[in-house]
């Protein structure tokens, strides 16, 4: 994997790029490019990370906004091509406004900015994501966030359990998320959207390598 | 053209659990406000707008509340329109 770049973008309110850029380049020694979200040239990355913030302040609702960027325009191609696409917390957020993904994430049940690290389980590996050689595997990663509480009406939800595409679940659900759903995928596979933060937990020295798999599953084909 | 104000509001579907009014209607009772059986918080968005008559607006107005205003998934809208 000598050239291949994992493309981290941003918007301005994002504030974990750097979070993003370090766990991949310092932990997993995979290139990274950042790419401003008024570009729409996609063509030297090989996979993409939409990572966590506040983009355009979080108005109107939690990456409404970002989903009218010139980037998130050009992602449509880039993700019918199979490259694959990874949104961490605002990421997620974008990627449900910008109908990548189903349901929404709405404000924590108990209204509070959850800080905290949360044991989730590893519902599928679609798209390998995760390592699920174990099937009753448990990790550990840091939450952070004030609208976290995935949303989705019944018929959707079916859809998704049907069809493998709910990656993780809260094993003691923080913020009150339909059927403790912390991420999922998209029926390709292809793309990830996660509430916790898997570049948080790249290093023991900072409390755990659980996140590790994850981004570095981003090389896959 | 003509020139019409157009005022739009956004409220979480009846589905969708709504905290912050849970939360806005517990002080209301500490206040002392008898009989507050729900509070639900909604946002209203004000929008001055030019077009060719009444329909060439609201087809507009409708792009807007369903493209961006409003997240469908979450979200119901309703808009009046006045002339001015």
């Amino acid at each position: 994997m000598d050239n291949f770049t994992v493309g981290v973008v941003v918007f301005p309110g994002s504030n974990c790029d750097r979070d993003v850029s370090w766990a991949l380049e310092g932990c997993l020694d995979i290139r990274t490019k950042y790419l401003w979200h008024e570009s729409s040239d996609l063509s030297d990355v090989d996979a993409i990370v939409l990572p966590g913030g506040f983009s355009y302040g979080d108005y109107l609702r939690c990456g409404a906004i970002a989903r009218f960027s010139p980037l998130i325009n050009a992602l449509d191609e880039f993700v019918k091509s199979g490259k694959r696409v990874l949104g961490i917390c605002n990421g997620f957020q974008i990627l449900t406004e910008s109908g990548f993904l189903p349901g929404a994430l709405v404000a924590n049940k108990n209204l509070n900015f959850i800080c905290d690290d949360v044991e989730l389980d590893i519902v599928s590996s679609k798209g390998g994501w995760f390592n699920n050689a174990d099937e009753k595997q448990t990790i550990k990663l840091p939450i952070a966030h004030g609208e976290g509480r995935y949303h989705c009406d019944s018929d959707t939800l079916k859809k998704l359990v049907d069809n493998e595409l709910i990656a993780l679940r809260y094993k003691n659900n923080p913020n009150g998320s339909s059927f403790d759903i912390a991420g999922i995928t998209n029926e390709k596979g292809n793309v990830l959207g996660l509430m916790p933060h898997p570049e948080r937990a790249c290093d023991k020295i900072i409390g755990g390598t659980d996140g590790l798999f994850t981004l570095k599953s981003l090389i896959l084909k | 053209m003509d020139q019409f104000a157009v005022k739009v509001f956004v409220r979480l579907r009846p589905s969708v659990l709504d905290p912050a009014g849970e939360a806005t209607k517990s002080a209301s009772i500490k206040l002392g406000a008898e009989g507050i059986k729900s509070l639900r918080i909604g946002k209203m968005i004000e929008v001055k707008i030019e077009g060719n008559g009444e329909n060439e607006v609201r087809e507009k107005i409708d792009l807007l509340c369903d493209r961006l205003f409003a997240n469908t998934v979450i979200e119901d809208y309703e808009y009046s329109l006045e002339k001015l």
